[in-house]
């Protein structure tokens, strides 16, 4: 072994003094370089989520529709009746993507499916959550295009649809961008494969891409601000190839089917050394690896080939003696499978490179729930809360023009169609998309051979989360639920992909913590246990004038299920005459509504009107809304207000409305204001008498108007036709990403 | 009547196919493996959408060398019935089994949509037994689908009525707003000489299932079917 390492070492590693007197007293001596790298990143909080654990340990995870709970596997898993069972989860690559858009996205997307189908599930479908700074500038269309085209160059060639997901800009995501990639993927219950290694004697084997240099430290540098100097670290960025992780894919559900497997994990972040730890430490075991096994692109030292993050890799244990029968089905695949060492009993792991022991470590010593560090860090209400909250609409002025503030905010990045991005997704392979033809709220993939169809969904309105913490996650797990009952399903369980600036800024801390307790009482209320995810800290740029953290972004995906797939919801107008219903309570309230924020560029004031006990029983009515069959379309009422809302209505079947608002309320609170717990619904105007009775002791309902021809009429102010209007809609990222 | 649908290792419309061909449309399907030298006693082949082996370098430049190409040019000469779908047609192209060629879309990017097909007149499987329907709406997904053949070629498949189906909009329209890619003429889908072969960009395939609100596509492969059937195959 080569010779000791001193605390400077470990400080230019990015490891606390305390944490190399940690690691002393764990070896009971002075790493050397190589072992002191392993901690180096296994204790990153990419790896040990050491400065949140404390925090998401808090968040419920049980519920009886829970096969596996948070943190047990690579992914939760949720049973779903008919025999099967649902794993999914979500997970940022937004570092990676800050610095080279296309591969940090792409790559984002290849790890997240690897996850899935690592568990034996077939991956059956994606969404996606972004986040980009102000869209006129030149760098942000820059990561735009980048990222679009990382996402769906992966995902198309990978063969899973792109079904769903959310765009959303604002100025404090410039320099930061925040890619987060959803999957879901369905397998038979009982079929799981675990990331477990067992057996003293049992053969470790590497699967798939050679490993190289691209990726070293990708674990560290996510967990360290972006500067300036940033750029320095592309090295640390990986590179994605679809095509080996479609083989590895199907060479994996070939082999889910064997019996010759003990375990199996994807390697992720930190490579070899995270998988063999976090396998040996969950089978209480060891390994001893023998490095120079492993295939390579190029020459690479010991420490290298332990931390490449090359892409498309897996670490598998196989039985003993079975060994022949797994390798036939790589070899049908054309993958390369080298047997690189066994495991052992103890719990050491023993790393070798030509015969010469270069690391020897305890493998329950790196990982999260073992030896890793764990931290309780300070927090510190920020002042801008407090002053969020002084906010009075009657400090704004109503506008002069009520139609052009219609006309532009449909325009506005946040609200016009994100077509230009989701159509280089294919959202129709594998032949599940329901939305495709008919939109609903969330996005529907049918479970071919049952009745059911499962709805899934990404949100956070990032905006309200900043303006509070607490509610404004709420809100975000609330939405997504909404989204799902307002397509006909029910909740299931959410993975949540928790995205802050530095946590050891304790006003960034401040909001995570918020966010956590949110969404703590926004899942208990919603019995949406939460199956897991990841946390991306570091999320902000450091210039000369001092750190500027990104809006906190706790996004939550969703799914839930149909149980009846003729009874799935869509979100469009059927008819020209259908009666239209908003469905909740009116406020005349504005705050941290796009309306707000980026039209009339007030960035100061509270999360909007929110409560959960309304949230709550307007998803009772509007369940058993479609459940008897008393309506023709929902869509909930979020960004950009009841127009919008409407607008969006229309757009599929080009139909329009004549409605009548409530003078009660301030005409741009009544059609742009955010606040929660609404939806919008048409009937056929023969239900009418039925609807209302059904409507009592329900929530409260106002009668809006009816769905015309598509003429856009409100209060007898003709708003335009809805050709015109959905010009606006369908086009206007495009036209500014392209003039 | 037996399909067999040709697997790469990078297709991934290739479950789409066998299931739209078996549990839609209740045929006996079989998968070929690209590795096969022998393409057993199958009646019509599939050769569906995908990456084939990855499609780095262009699409289907190296499935054109693969063994069970070699047995679906013998297919073919000897009069078989082959369509390529989406990769399929590009695979199809490469291997000279049907004239032009493939090119980068025209906005550079990959675009899934629904788009709509016109069928150009009666005289293949496809186009002759589809009622009074000759409008259909049938899925895009591709970044390489803007059809082109040099001036020769395209004058040639003119003249020999080889153009099956053009995009155009939701009327009929066959013009450049109508144009999703680029294609020379709208060109979507076409077939060789003999009639045999056929590629297209549209995937029929996905749009068979009712679940997912469109039929178009079943219309086209079982009009299809039901011909070849007449045609005592």
């Amino acid at each position: 072994m080569k010779s000791p390492t001193n605390y400077n070492d470990a400080e230019s590693l990015g490891l606390l003094r305390e944490e190399f007197d940690k690691i002393c007293q764990i070896l009971n001596r002075k790493p050397n370089f190589t072992e002191l790298s392993i901690y180096s990143v296994m204790w990153s909080e990419h790896c040990s989520y050491k400065n949140s654990i404390l925090w998401l340990k808090k968040l419920p995870k049980k519920g009886s529709q829970m096969l596996v709970e948070a943190g047990e596997e690579n992914a939760g898993l949720v049973d779903i009746g008919d025999g099967l069972a649902c794993a999914f989860k979500i997970e940022s690559h937004n570092h990676p993507s800050a610095l080279e858009p296309y591969q940090g996205a792409a790559t984002g997307v290849g790890g997240i499916n690897r996850d899935i189908f690592t568990m034996g599930a077939r991956p059956i479908a994606q969404l996606n959550s972004l986040r980009f700074g102000e869209l006129k500038n030149n760098r942000t269309q820059w990561l735009l295009k980048g990222v679009v085209r990382g996402i769906g160059d992966y995902g198309n060639s990978f063969g899973i649809p792109t079904v769903g997901g959310e765009t959303f800009f604002d100025k404090s995501y410039n320099a930061n961008p925040l890619v987060n990639a959803f999957s879901a993927g369905i397998m038979k219950k009982g079929d799981m494969i675990s990331a477990v290694a067992k057996g003293a004697g049992n053969p470790v084997f590497i699967v798939g891409s050679s490993t190289g240099k691209d990726g070293i430290n990708g674990a560290a540098f996510a967990s360290k601000d972006l500067t300036e100097d940033s750029m320095n670290d592309i090295p640390s960025v990986q590179v994605g190839d679809p095509f080996q992780e479609k083989l590895l894919l199907e060479a994996t559900m070939e082999l889910s089917k064997t019996n010759t497997l003990v375990g199996m994990q994807d390697m992720g972040a930190a490579g070899i050394i995270c998988s063999t730890s976090e396998m040996s430490s969950s089978g209480n075991c060891g390994m001893k690896i023998n490095l120079e096994k492993v295939p390579t692109r190029q020459n690479m030292l010991p420490h290298e080939i332990l931390l490449s993050e090359s892409q498309e890799r897996m670490l598998l244990v196989i039985k003993k003696g079975k060994e022949s029968s797994a390798l036939k089905i790589f070899k049908k695949w054309d993958l390369n499978c080298e047997k690189i060492g066994e495991v052992t009993d103890g719990d050491m792991l023993e790393f070798y490179f030509n015969n010469e022991l270069i690391a020897s470590v305890p493998s329950k010593s790196l990982v999260l729930g073992g030896g890793a560090p764990v931290y309780q860090r300070e927090y510190k209400e920020p002042e801008y809360y407090k002053e969020y909250k002084n906010f009075r609409i009657s400090k704004i002025l109503p506008p002069e023009n009520i139609i052009q503030v219609a006309n532009e905010i449909i325009k506005l990045p946040n609200i016009a169609s994100k077509k230009w991005i989701y159509q280089q997704y294919d959202s129709m392979v594998g032949t599940v998309n329901m939305g495709t033809n008919l939109p609903s709220d969330a996005s529907i993939v049918n479970l071919k051979d049952t009745n059911k169809a499962l709805a899934m969904t990404v949100d956070c309105n990032a905006r309200y989360v900043h303006a509070d913490p607490e509610i404004g996650c709420a809100i975000a797990v609330c939405e997504a639920a909404r989204n799902i009952i307002c397509s006909g399903g029910k909740p299931l369980a959410i993975t949540n992909c928790l995205n802050f600036g530095n946590p050891y800024d304790p006003e960034v801390y401040w909001q995570f913590v918020k966010s956590i307790e949110g969404m703590k009482f926004a899942c208990e209320k919603l019995n949406t246990p939460v199956t897991g995810g990841n946390v991306s800290f570091y999320n902000q740029t450091v210039t000369k004038d001092g750190a500027e953290p990104c809006f906190p972004t706790p996004t939550i995906g969703m799914i839930g299920l149909v149980h009846d797939k003729e009874k799935t919801m869509t979100l469009n107008f059927k008819n020209k005459g259908d009666l239209i219903y908003l469905i909740g309570d009116c406020y005349d309230d504005i705050s941290s509504s796009e309306y707000l924020a980026n039209y009339l560029n007030i960035d100061s004031s509270p999360a909007p009107f929110f409560d959960i006990e309304s949230e709550l029983l307007l998803h009772k009515t509007i369940s058993s809304l479609i459940e008897s069959g008393q309506i023709n379309s929902a869509h909930d009422v979020s960004d950009g207000g009841l127009y919008v809302a409407l607008i969006e209505s229309c757009i599929a079947n080009n139909l329009g409305f004549d409605i009548f608002t409530n003078h009660d309320f301030r005409l741009d609170a009544y059609l742009f204001g955010e606040s929660q717990s609404r939806v919008v619904v048409s009937i056929d105007p023969k239900k009418k008498k039925i609807f209302e009775n059904f409507l009592k002791n329900k929530s409260n309902y106002t009668f809006l108007g009816e769905v015309s021809n598509g003429k856009i009429v409100i209060d007898d102010m003709d708003f335009g036709n809805i050709e015109v209007v959905k010009q606006d809609y369908l086009n206007s990222i495009e036209n500014i990403l392209e003039s | 009547m037996k399909f067999g649908v040709v697997v790469f290792p990078g297709s991934n419309c290739d479950e789409d196919a066998v299931y739209a061909l078996r549990n839609i449309l209740n045929q006996e399907v079989v998968k070929l493996w690209h590795k096969d030298t022998n393409i057993k006693d199958v009646d019509f082949i599939i050769i569906p959408g995908g990456f084939s082996y990855g499609d780095y370098l262009r699409s289907g430049a190296i499935a054109k060398f693969s063994p069970i190409m070699n047995e679906v040019k013998k297919f073919a000469a000897d009069g078989g019935f082959v369509l390529g779908i989406c990769n399929g047609f590009q695979i199809l192209c490469e291997a000279n089994l049907l004239p032009g060629t493939l090119t980068r879309n025209i906005n550079h990017n990959f675009i899934c949509k629904n788009v709509f097909i016109k069928s150009q007149h009666n005289l293949t499987i496809f186009t002759e037994n589809t009622g009074d329907k000759n409008i259909f709406k049938i899925p895009i997904a591709h970044a390489e689908g803007r059809y082109f053949a040099d001036e020769k070629t395209l004058q040639s498949i003119i003249d020999n009525k080889q153009i099956i189906f053009k995009y155009c909009s939701k009327d009929g329209e066959i013009n450049k707003l109508s144009n999703p890619n680029g294609s020379l003429k709208n060109i979507a889908g076409i077939c060789n000489i003999k009639r045999n072969v056929f590629g297209m960009m549209p995937h029929p395939e996905r749009a068979c299932d009712v679940n997912l609100n469109n039929t178009d596509g079943k219309t086209v492969l079982s009009g299809a079917i039901e011909m070849f059937k007449n045609m005592g195959k």
